[in-house]
């Protein structure tokens, strides 16, 4: 494989993977929509570019899916669900914004020295985009567990997604069922998350999480 | 030898003689974007010759430390700065110190300065040490961090060879590069006190950081500080112009053709970078002191990821 190829395909894994802390980084709603977007898009331009070194064009209708879907569609209603909450100018509260980061640095470390005796027989840029991948996951994971924010964990779970499909396009393509389907799910994960993000905001007039830990009795701090 | 000595006896001249003009561009293009004219380019050169004939002005308790630090600080910001290649490789004193000693001395640079705000006692000195030393020990670590990542891209960290190796190997798209470079530009805009970190044109309590350092120098000392400033903004231009983009750089042998390409296009790309640097400037706003730890912090971040990646990708 020329170089150029691999360094493209590298570009665009490793692109992933820094949008992904980028995301942690955040603090404010609409920012984080923002750059998951961008994320999808650079997610839909890995695996495209797979495609075309792999010569499977049934990657390409995986690009294309996370490219209108998660690029596109999913980014425009969380930002219309952001605006009719009214918390599109909120800053969230993050749990230790520093610690977050370092703690995400770590996930970032454990999963490259994971991976790194797996190597050897693999081809090179699928071992590189398993090792991003699990980093992309593990990020979600922390986005989920350190926001209040329902609506940030939302982004959370989709970002994690995104490293589903990274590992899976790496490893030589997976079937475009289970793609097809995991794109369904993901999406109808998505409204049922929408339709609950309300539900909650109408019961507590807010979407900030810790209101319900207080409300089935596992907190009881300041009311 | 001779030879030798002149290339390098040039670099150091070069440097402080653009200094006060890529200042002067920086504040001429800001001048422009704030639709104000703003001074002529050469004005920094007549504010220094100014300071230098001024008396300077002591406080009664002002100890050596105080009276010393202009210079020491001028010294050893040159010496960094005469250090990074800025036309050609390979000059003389080159491999006497690499990045890692480059850092060195501009803390050492700053530990002086920091002393001597402390000297005379006065509130202003104090505060503005202590955020310059917050700034330092956020900043300190991430520039580190650049200077391994390049050093394990290039296998090296000599500074020469570092450059050497980029403009002639294959290195390729790395993300590790683009990290470090991101990197590179937040902690060259903290140590430079640049906005959003400090503003250099102010003289507001609330947002002195470095002018609040030197609030009580007057005259050759002032001159000193003003002209070691200058120098270390071109000395971070330059470590980002030769480390990311080392092209037009004359390396091997050095004629009279590739050295004239090379200080060509030194002086090109330090023009660039004063034009692009107030750009920026404009265009964030000045950000709140215990906001630092987030900016930084994303510099450090960067870089960390940055050698992650590189050894993620080694050996491929």
């Amino acid at each position: 494989m020329p170089s150029l190829w691999f360094d493209i395909a590298h570009l665009f894994a490793g692109g992933v993977l820094v949008l992904s802390l980028v995301l942690l980084y955040q603090d404010r709603v609409t920012a984080a929509i923002n750059v998951f977007a961008l994320q999808a898009i650079t997610l839909a331009l890995s695996v495209g570019w797979q495609a075309f070194i792999q010569s499977e064009p049934l990657l390409l209708v995986t690009a294309l899916l996370a490219l209108t879907v998660k690029g596109f569609v999913i980014p425009t209603a969380l930002h219309r669900i952001v605006r009719r909450l009214d918390i599109h100018r909120e800053v969230e509260q993050v749990i230790g914004g520093g610690a977050t980061m370092l703690a995400g640095l770590a996930l970032v470390a454990l999963s490259i020295l994971l991976l790194q005796p797996v190597g050897g027989g693999g081809d090179v840029v699928s071992h590189e985009d398993i090792a991003f991948a699990l980093g992309v996951v593990l990020l979600g994971l922390l986005m989920m567990i350190t926001r209040h924010n329902a609506v940030t964990q939302v982004i959370g779970f989709m970002s994690l997604e995104n490293g589903l499909i990274l590992a899976a396009t790496g490893a030589r393509g997976m079937p475009l069922v289970v793609e097809i389907s995991v794109a369904f799910s993901v999406l109808i994960a998505f409204i049922v998350f929408g339709v609950f993000v309300f539900r909650i905001r109408e019961r507590f007039d807010t979407v900030d999480v810790t209101v319900l830990e207080r409300f089935r009795g596992e907190r009881r701090d300041q009311a | 030898m001779i030879n030798a000595l002149a290339l390098q006896f040039f670099q150091i001249t070069l440097i402080v003689a653009i200094a006060p003009l890529v200042v002067g561009i920086t504040r001429k293009v800001r001048a422009r974007l704030l639709r104000r004219r703003g001074p002529p380019l050469q004005q920094v050169y007549y504010d220094l010759w100014k300071l230098m004939h001024k008396e300077a002005v002591l406080a009664h308790n002002a100890s050596w430390v105080y009276r010393s630090a202009p210079y020491l600080v001028f010294a050893a910001t040159w010496v960094a700065a005469g250090l990074v290649p800025t036309y050609a490789t390979g000059l003389l004193f080159s491999w006497s110190a690499d990045l890692i000693a480059i850092v060195a001395l501009l803390g050492t640079a700053r530990f002086a300065l920091a002393l001597a705000g402390m000297d005379v006692g006065t509130a202003f000195g104090g505060i503005g040490s202590s955020r310059e030393m917050m700034i330092a020990s956020l900043a300190e670590p991430a520039m580190l961090l650049i200077a391994f990542t390049v050093a394990l891209i290039a296998g090296t960290t000599q500074l020469s060879a570092i450059a050497t190796v980029f403009i002639t190997a294959e290195t390729g798209l790395r993300v590790s590069l683009g990290l470090a470079l991101l990197g590179l530009i937040v902690v060259g805009i903290a140590e430079n006190a640049r906005i959003p970190i400090d503003n250099p044109a102010t003289h507001l309590e609330l947002t002195m950081v470095h002018e609040a350092m030197v609030l009580e120098y007057s005259g050759r000392h002032l001159a000193m500080i003003e002209a070691a400033a200058a120098v270390k903004l071109v000395l971070y231009f330059s470590l980002i112009a030769c480390l990311f983009f080392p092209f037009g750089i004359a390396t091997g042998d050095k004629t009279v053709a590739t050295l004239a390409i090379g200080v060509g296009s030194y002086l090109f790309k330090m023009a660039v970078f004063a034009v692009l640097l107030p750009i920026a400037e404009t265009s964030v706003a000045k950000m709140r002191v215990f906001r630092y730890p987030a900016f930084l912090g994303g510099a450090f971040a960067a870089a960390a990821l940055a050698v992650f990646l590189r050894f993620v990708s080694r050996g491929f």
